[in-house]
């Protein structure tokens, strides 16, 4: 337990002390404040877009298009990719196409989905679920087929029927890799709306950077980037807690270790 | 205990193995009785893992016959015990053992008064929620002997499931899987490279060649059940047995290790 208060406080120190020198570096003109204004003065502006009302706005905003493209992107690219992991006939299928298609930069599809789907927020949500679409679905593929041969071999030798072997075997086998999927996948999502919100919103804290940056209103940007910043950890943390909600017997070798040296029979 | 319980006749395994024909095994024909615990040696490398595939079905034999007696079609013709690592580490002990009952849709009820019987028997009632990773490499081999155990199979195939474990551990689990055994006396394929373990275990037991594996001896083990092995081991009989077991074996070995690097294998 002291263990882990110790540990907090480690990572604490990083981005404290960076602020302080931040303040002071501003304070002794070595930054120059107009483009990296002080700390204090950022929180000012927070202070001020949190009492104008707009600032939640645009986080509630932003987070229901990450959150609704995160989910659409995760629930598909899970279900393409275990029909990928375990048919050989779906591989075949797709998985060229997925292999082809993941290298164009999202971004660049960003115009043709405006044309698709306009400017509203349907097109922003889809753009983020297609970036969370292909971490999600090579995890998962990879987790689902490179299952160990034995547990394989267990499972059909004691009966399994192909569902079964799915449901008892492979997923729980491929959970871990999934969720390596899924906090990848919700990266790129806090990555995308930015983007995303460039073109044809009004909210969002996407939206408040390209505003900024057009009213040259430095402090206003660097609350909106800390907020993707703060997000980003946020939901990272949300992923991992799921994650040793649904995966409590997966350890790391090192507690595997300790854990079998306690219990010698 | 005198019906024949598996039948193999000029049974022939090869397979493709870097672009290159390799035999496994050939020419084996073998009768094994039902209840009969029959054990497999041979020097590493002669194919005793693969032949004991094909019987699991988990392999096809390339020719040659294999009959198995299926005496009642609602239990499962055979279960197999795994080298290592076959436990499914998503799964508590309880679920292990229960998994070929699960497969099979045994009600709730039945299915926890047989698991308790065999966590009793194992001696890992304490354990019966603890997930694999809380485990020693001993508490793994029983539970996964549990499971091929409750699952109640008309014979058990066991490769070399004691082969990972320390001494000590691998004496005790031989004395509790002969408890078992011998209370319900199913028919056992057990391979094992060790001569001490099959004298102390089987009815009979037979040697294989160095590669390609044929069989070119059998042994009758006629110690009375049920057994104790500080007893056997202190006999003269053992001792006599285990001599003569050896010599011919080390004949084998020396042969497959002057063949070491010659094989693709």
């Amino acid at each position: 337990m002291n263990n882990k208060i110790y540990q907090k406080t480690l990572e604490m120190i990083p981005p404290l002390s960076l602020l302080l020198l931040w303040e002071l570096f501003v304070l002794i003109a070595v930054l120059d404040a107009r483009f990296f204004p002080a700390p204090h003065v950022i929180l000012i502006s927070l202070w001020e877009q949190i009492t104008l009302g707009y600032y939640w706005h645009d986080v509630s905003s932003s987070l229901i298009r990450i959150t609704l493209g995160f989910v659409i992107g995760s629930v598909v690219g899970v279900a393409i990719g275990i029909s990928i992991g375990i048919s050989s006939l779906c591989r075949a299928l797709f998985e060229p196409i997925v292999a082809a298609t993941f290298p164009i930069p999202k971004l660049a599809l960003m115009p043709l989905i405006i044309l698709l789907f306009g400017l509203d927020e349907l097109g922003k949500v889809i753009v983020i679920a297609i970036g969370v679409l292909f971490p999600v679905i090579i995890q998962t593929t990879a987790g689902i087929s490179n299952v160990d041969q034995t547990y394989k071999e267990v499972a059909y030798n004691y009966g399994a029927s192909r569902w079964n072997y799915f449901k008892t075997v492979a997923l729980p086998a491929a959970a871990p890799s999934i969720f390596i999927g899924l906090k990848l996948g919700s990266g790129m999502a806090i990555l995308l709306i930015v983007a995303a919100e460039m073109q044809g919103a009004s909210a969002g804290i996407g939206y408040r950077i390209w505003s900024a940056y057009s009213l040259f209103d430095i402090p206003t940007m660097f609350v909106a980037l800390s907020t993707i910043a703060l997000l980003g950890y946020l939901s990272y943390t949300v992923i991992e807690k799921l994650e040793h909600r649904v995966i409590s017997w997966h350890r790391s070798p090192q507690k595997e270790r300790d854990a079998s040296g306690k219990n010698k029979d | 205990m005198q019906v024949e319980k598996i039948r193999i006749e000029q049974l022939r395994k090869q397979f493709v193995k870097k672009n290159k024909m390799v035999e496994a095994f050939h020419s084996i024909s073998l009768q094994i009785k039902d209840g009969e615990f029959v054990s497999i040696v041979g020097p590493s490398g002669c194919g005793k893992t693969t032949l004991l595939r094909v019987i699991a079905g988990l392999e096809l034999p390339t020719s040659g016959t294999m009959h198995i007696q299926h005496h009642d079609s609602n239990q499962p013709l055979n279960a197999m015990v795994f080298q290592e690592h076959s436990i499914f580490p998503w799964m508590t002990v309880r679920e292990n053992i229960a998994y070929g009952l699960t497969m099979r849709k045994v009600p709730p009820s039945i299915k926890k008064s047989i698991v308790d019987h065999y966590l009793l028997k194992i001696n890992m009632v304490n354990f019966a929620e603890s997930y694999p990773h809380q485990l020693s490499g001993g508490m793994k081999q029983r539970v996964s002997v549990a499971r091929a155990f409750a699952n109640d199979p008309e014979i058990l195939l066991m490769d070399e499931p004691f082969t990972a474990l320390d001494e000590q551990n691998r004496l005790l689990i031989q004395q509790e899987l002969l408890k078992i055994w011998e209370e319900n006396q199913k028919t056992v394929v057990f391979i094992t490279h060790s001569i001490e373990e099959a004298i102390l275990l089987s009815d009979r037991i037979i040697m294989m060649s160095a590669h390609p594996g044929t069989l070119i001896a059998e042994y009758e083990i006629p110690f009375p059940r049920p057994r104790k092995i500080e007893e056997i081991r202190s006999s003269t009989f053992y001792k006599n047995m285990f001599n003569e077991i050896w010599m011919q074996l080390k004949e084998e070995v020396e042969k497959s290790r002057s063949m070491e690097g010659m094989l693709p294998i």
